[in-house]
């Protein structure tokens, strides 16, 4: 198990090199620098700007720097956009914020989805099982971007119950809607396959064969229905915490919670080459973690499997 | 954006379980079976009326989706509400175009989306599977590792960039939409591919001196296809929700066609001004269309499932 | 010559003021009004800043912080005119080489040590220094100082720069030709003094909160990129009697509609108002909804050089496309925030502006179709022979809007082709930088209150000139200008040129549309250029 671990993050090592070089030179095929602007600089102005950021290197040079510097000094580099700051600064402020409001979102669709899924399962076809599907189908065909303008009208303007945005150091009234608008089509989607799951699992020979035996419903449930229906669910929250995570975009800007997602997608129109590489490498890693964890709860929930 | 996908191959991985397709009759029970599904069935209906809709519904339009009506774009919320005498059925958008022809034109934008993508990823997908698992070793180890590796890239980074790199067009957005969405297919297509390897009946058709072309298309690949169409039927909707997705972005496709995500988008920025069926209309095309794909997609799952509920 | 601007009402305001910050519960000493008990001004800004050292700031949004924090020689006034910052007064030298301005000796930086002329030495010097790589190194050619040329381009250090610390409230600056609005350009944020010990103590990291030292009216409190920031009154100010806000509040809202919606529930005193809600929120919130001209125009460029269409090089179609442009349901329906109508390329709110008549002006509409159509005819385009060209625009729901009216217009007055296509903004610069274009959106805004920041833009030498218009005449007319006493009638003439020529469609000119609480007081809506000071504005109870 523990070799198996340390094979699977030594391996990543040369995925995320190639995340890195893939990364990059993209970014260098997208017309435009970072100091393209409205108002050209003046040749001399542009040239002193760029030999301080060493953008007058030749790129193979400029993605050795890269590269040493983060292995050496773990310098992520500077921002071309904010100059006050460097990507290690941008990521340590902004990381936290999207971890906690992806992760919340994340408990919160997990709880939520698969209750309501096992509720639904457990009284099939029943006005529960309506209402459970109903609601996951209708969360999970919404935009989830839509959620953003909906709640602030609805909670800021109407009620005036929460305030319309901001993070406030992560209090709870500020959490509230990022956390709603980020969950609901996860929460959607885990219901509806834990349903599916579940149903599957209770007409399987096995789980008919124990309620022959006269074992009660409720143990049944619990003791050997829960871990099989749960298998295909695990499967699909890794995925589910690296999306909550990274595709938080919406949540920023609607929220301006000041998180990652935002910084990303504007880093790669605004051409902040370094923080753009600098967030790819922290979603890849993270992607690469959390498939590993998936995989490790996986055989966790299933004998059958072993690394 | 594209968790779905791996409900999808789950989805497909139970089908995995099942007994290889034999012959024609199985394909005959699939499709009885489809046919006696009534959520399937109901919804094929609606996307049928869609689809319709789409076609027939420019016959009744009396305004194009780029023209403006001068007269009434001065105040929208007033003069702009959805009525059948001045033909605007649909009300009018924020700039004063006629809201039932841009819807039309979104639906059928959302519905070549969601199938060509779709499409793309079925074809590369099931091509790169195919190939990596029937030939295996070396070749399978350092395809499926290229798999990986581009599965680590966030996908929002990947359409971005195509779009920046490339420009925006109908073209791009497929291959942007194509180019993330056909990995997890090659994966489960390869999985498909390897289990069926070992089966008697391939090894009976390799010991008889069939050619592995031929064995890849008869026999391979037909006993792929219920996974392939499983899953394809589950990106529709996994596609359509990207391009609203990129829409929601400013990088959709370019005016003056428009997508059902580009109109919610712009639906949800105005809809504290008094202009909700801006947003009601092409939502109501959306989710309707998105709910339908759901149950099309678990109807032939059940279908192809031969464990019969 | 002694200059002494407006220092007569400084004197006799600070007089008024005696009993410092506690005025903050009670009247407003000139207008009486009662002021509000908690003077906190909260405001949306579209993005966040991108530096808030004063050297190097670039945008918009730093550049207000930067003038809350840092105090320059010269201020504005809500009109736009020169009032002293650090210095109280200057003079000039007779060859209007030399500038001497006099600091006032009671400036302190926050942390208690006085502000003195090798402050300024060290900020002109480190803001032209290539090491410093500031991207508005160049304004520090633009003001002609001595040598500065040679320090930008790396040729002599930065030692050289024409500047010197007389003693410690003298600072002397010389320049290489006579520059008339030298002291205009001290009110930018690239000039203002920078405080070397914490800079050198800290490098890149002396702007946040806890390391900044500044000499402004306010101090960075807090600041959390992306969400938001606060500065509060510096209680070291020299001028902190007469300071009313005791805090500022910047919130970054991306989305200009959520912004609204904040702005509705109170959260917000001032927002900018979406293209096309200005009449309705005017009508229900006729205190709070305001409009004024701004310096900027919009327009479309022609693509003249060898790479353009060989249909635009003809001024006849040039002049039937502007022709058939109908402004008014661009300003009255598109935009709808008291965007005048353009007609020329300068805004008629540029001071020392007349506007030529313009014959296109003076007609109506129909007229205008009619003879855009007798001219497109003329150039040889017509039903059998379309005209059919391209247009390009920045990714934004505003552009498209014009664009997509723009082309509806041509489309259906002229029966031209027109395919959209909009850019996403990095890829739009470059194309348009590089002339891969036929027809392009352009807007500028001027650097300062004066045609020829706007005219110099359509000169054949510039490097913003993406249309590649070129007329002898015309930049005969600019360079007459940079030296002439009195300007105004040849910039008239120079938009004569324009108009003739038609190198591009002027379509509106910008307006200031915001949504402002009315207990703001003293928002500088004559300030065209919008260099708005924190300590200016107050609150008023409600």
């Amino acid at each position: 198990m523990f070799a198996y671990i340390v094979k699977r993050l030594l391996g990543a090592i040369p995925t995320l090199l190639f995340l890195v070089v893939a990364a990059f030179f993209m970014m260098h095929l997208a017309p435009g620098g970072p100091f393209t602007s409205e108002r050209p600089l003046p040749p001399e102005v542009l040239a002193n700007i760029e030999a301080q950021y060493g953008l007058d290197q030749p790129l193979w040079k400029q993605l050795w720097d890269y590269v040493t510097g983060i292995v050496l000094h773990f310098d992520f580099g500077p921002s071309f956009r904010y100059k006050d700051r460097d990507v290690n600064d941008i990521i340590a402020q902004g990381f936290p914020i999207s971890l906690t409001y992806g992760t919340l979102s994340f408990v919160v669709a997990t709880l939520v989805g698969v209750s309501l899924g096992i509720a639904a399962a457990i009284r099939h076809n029943s006005w529960v099982d309506y209402f459970a599907v109903s609601l996951g189908i209708v969360a999970q065909a919404l935009p989830n971007f839509i959620m953003g303008p909906i709640l602030i009208l609805t909670f800021t303007l109407w009620l005036g119950l929460l305030p319309g945005g901001g993070w406030n150091g992560g209090q709870w009234e500020y959490l509230i809607m990022p956390v709603i608008a980020l969950s609901t089509s996860y929460m959607g989607n885990i219901a509806r396959l834990t349903r599916s799951s579940m149903l599957e699992v209770m007409n399987s020979n096995f789980i008919r064969t124990a309620r022959a035996k006269g074992l009660p419903a409720r143990s049944v449930i619990w003791r050997h229905a829960m871990k099989p229906t749960l298998l295909p669910v695990i499967s699909y929250l890794g995925p589910v915490f690296v999306y909550v995570l990274t595709g938080s975009v919406f949540v920023d800007l609607y929220f301006s919670t000041g998180g990652l997602g935002q910084s990303y997608v504007n880093s790669a129109l605004t051409r902040d080459y370094a923080v753009l590489l600098g967030v790819t490498i922290l979603y890849g890693a993270l992607t690469i973690l959390v498939n590993l964890l998936t995989d490790l709860a996986y055989a966790w929930f299933d004998p059958k499997i072993r690394y | 954006m594209f968790a779905k996908s791996d409900k999808a191959a789950d989805l497909a991985g139970e089908i995995t379980d099942a007994k290889a397709i034999r012959g024609r009759s199985l394909w005959r029970d699939a499709r009885d079976r489809f046919v006696r599904n009534k959520a399937a069935m109901a919804c094929v209906f609606v996307l049928g009326l869609i689809v319709l809709f789409v076609i027939f519904g420019p016959l009744l339009a009396q305004w194009s989706n780029e023209e403006i009506d001068w007269n009434r774009m001065g105040d929208i919320a007033r003069d702009g509400r959805p009525s059948i005498e001045n033909g605007h059925y649909f009300g009018l958008d924020e700039l004063g175009r006629d809201l039932y022809a841009r819807v039309i034109q979104a639906t059928r934008t959302s519905l070549l989306v969601g199938l060509i993508g779709a499409a793309m990823a079925l074809l590369v997908g099931t091509a790169y599977g195919v190939l990596a698992g029937f030939y295996g070793g070396r070749l399978d180890g350092a395809m499926m590792r290229f798999v990986d590796i581009l599965l680590a890239i966030p996908t929002t980074l990947i359409i971005i960039l195509i779009l920046v790199v490339a420009g925006r067009s109908f073209i791009t957005l497929f291959i942007a939409l194509g180019a993330v969405s056909w990995l997890t297919m090659s994966r489960i297509v390869r999985a498909q591919t390897l289990a069926l390897k070992s089966r008697e009946f391939i090894e009976a058709a390799r010991a008889g001196g069939v050619s592995e072309w031929a064995i890849i298309t008869r026999h391979i690949l037909p006993n792929l296809l219920g996974v392939v169409i499983v899953y394809a039927s589950l990106l529709v909707p996994e596609m359509i929700l990207a391009e609203s997705f990129i829409s929601f972005l400013g990088l959709g496709i370019a005016e003056p066609n428009t997508s059902l995500g580009r109109l919610i988008a712009e639906g949800a920025g105005t809809m504290a001004y008094g202009t909700l069926w801006q947003l009601l209309f092409p939502l109501f095309f959306y989710v309707t269309i998105i709910i339908t794909m759901f149950f099309i997609g678990d109807g032939l799952r059940d279908a192809l499932d031969p464990k019969d509920r | 010559m002694k200059h002494t601007p407006k220092l007569a009402l400084a004197a006799l305001l600070s007089g008024t003021f005696l009993s410092g910050a506690a005025l903050a519960a009670g009247t407003h000493p000139e207008t009486g009004e009662q002021l509000a008990d908690d003077q906190t001004f909260t405001y949306r800004v579209l993005d966040e800043l991108s530096s808030l050292d004063p050297q190097i700031v670039e945008d918009v949004i730093g550049s207000e912080f930067a003038r809350d924090l840092f105090e320059g020689l010269m201020s504005q006034d809500e009109d736009g005119n020169l009032v002293p910052g650090v210095a109280t007064d200057y003079d000039v030298s007779d060859d209007k080489l030399t500038y001497t301005f006099h600091l006032r000796p009671e400036a302190v930086w926050s942390n208690g040590d006085p502000v003195t002329a090798s402050d300024f030495v060290f900020a002109w010097r480190r803001a032209a220094d290539p090491e410093t790589a500031s991207p508005y190194q160049w304004y520090m050619g633009l003001m002609s100082i001595a040598n500065g040329e040679e320090v930008i381009a790396g040729d002599l250090p930065p030692e050289e720069l024409g500047v010197r610390a007389v003693d410690d409230h003298t600072f002397e600056v010389t320049l290489s030709s006579p520059l008339p609005y030298f002291p205009q350009m001290t009110t930018h944020a690239t000039t203002f003094p920078a405080p070397q010990a914490v800079i050198e103590e800290h490098g890149k990291e002396w702007t946040r909160p806890e390391n900044i030292v500044s000499n402004g009216a306010y101090v960075l409190e807090e600041h959390l990129p992306n969400e938001r920031s606060t500065r509060v009154r510096n209680e070291m100010y020299w001028d902190n009697e007469n300071t009313i806000l005791d805090k500022v509040v910047t919130l970054v809202i991306n989305d200009e509609n959520v912004a609204l919606t904040r702005y509705m529930a109170g959260e917000l005193d001032r927002t900018e108002v979406p293209a096309g809600q200005f009449p309705r929120l005017k009508e229900e919130y006729p205190d709070e909804a305001i409009s004024f001209p701004r310096l900027c125009n919009y327009y479309y460029t022609f693509n003249l050089s060898d790479s353009g269409p060989e249909a635009f090089k003809d001024v006849n179609v040039r002049k039937a496309l502007a022709l058939a442009v109908d402004r008014k349901i661009i300003t009255e329906n598109i935009m709808a925030g008291g965007q005048p109508e353009a007609y020329t390329f300068t805004p008629e709110a540029v001071a020392g502006f007349t506007p030529p008549t313009v014959e296109m002006a003076e007609m109506t509409q129909a007229e205008r179709d009619e003879m855009a159509r007798e001219l497109l005819a003329e150039a040889g385009y017509g039903p059998d022979n379309p005209l059919s060209f391209d247009m390009v625009y920045n990714t934004s729901e505003a552009h498209q809007k014009v664009a997509v009216a723009l082309s509806q217009m041509w489309k259906q007055k002229l029966g031209a082709e027109v395919e959209l296509a909009n850019m996403e903004w990095k890829v739009f610069l470059e194309e348009r930088g590089n002339q891969n274009f036929e027809l392009a959106r352009g807007a500028w805004c001027g650097d300062y209150n004066e045609a020829s920041t706007f005219l110099d833009l359509l000169d054949s030498d510039s490097g913003y000139n993406d249309g590649k218009y070129s007329n002898e005449e015309y930049d005969a007319l600019l360079e007459k200008a940079k030296t002439a006493g009195d300007t105004t009638d040849l910039y008239t003439s120079a938009e004569q040129i324009l108009a003739a020529d038609m190198p591009v469609i002027p379509i509106y000119h910008y307006a200031g549309v915001y949504m402002l609480d009315s207990d703001v007081g003293n928002w500088p809506v004559n300030n065209v250029e919008q260099n708005w000071y924190s300590k200016n504005l107050y609150k008023i109870a409600e």
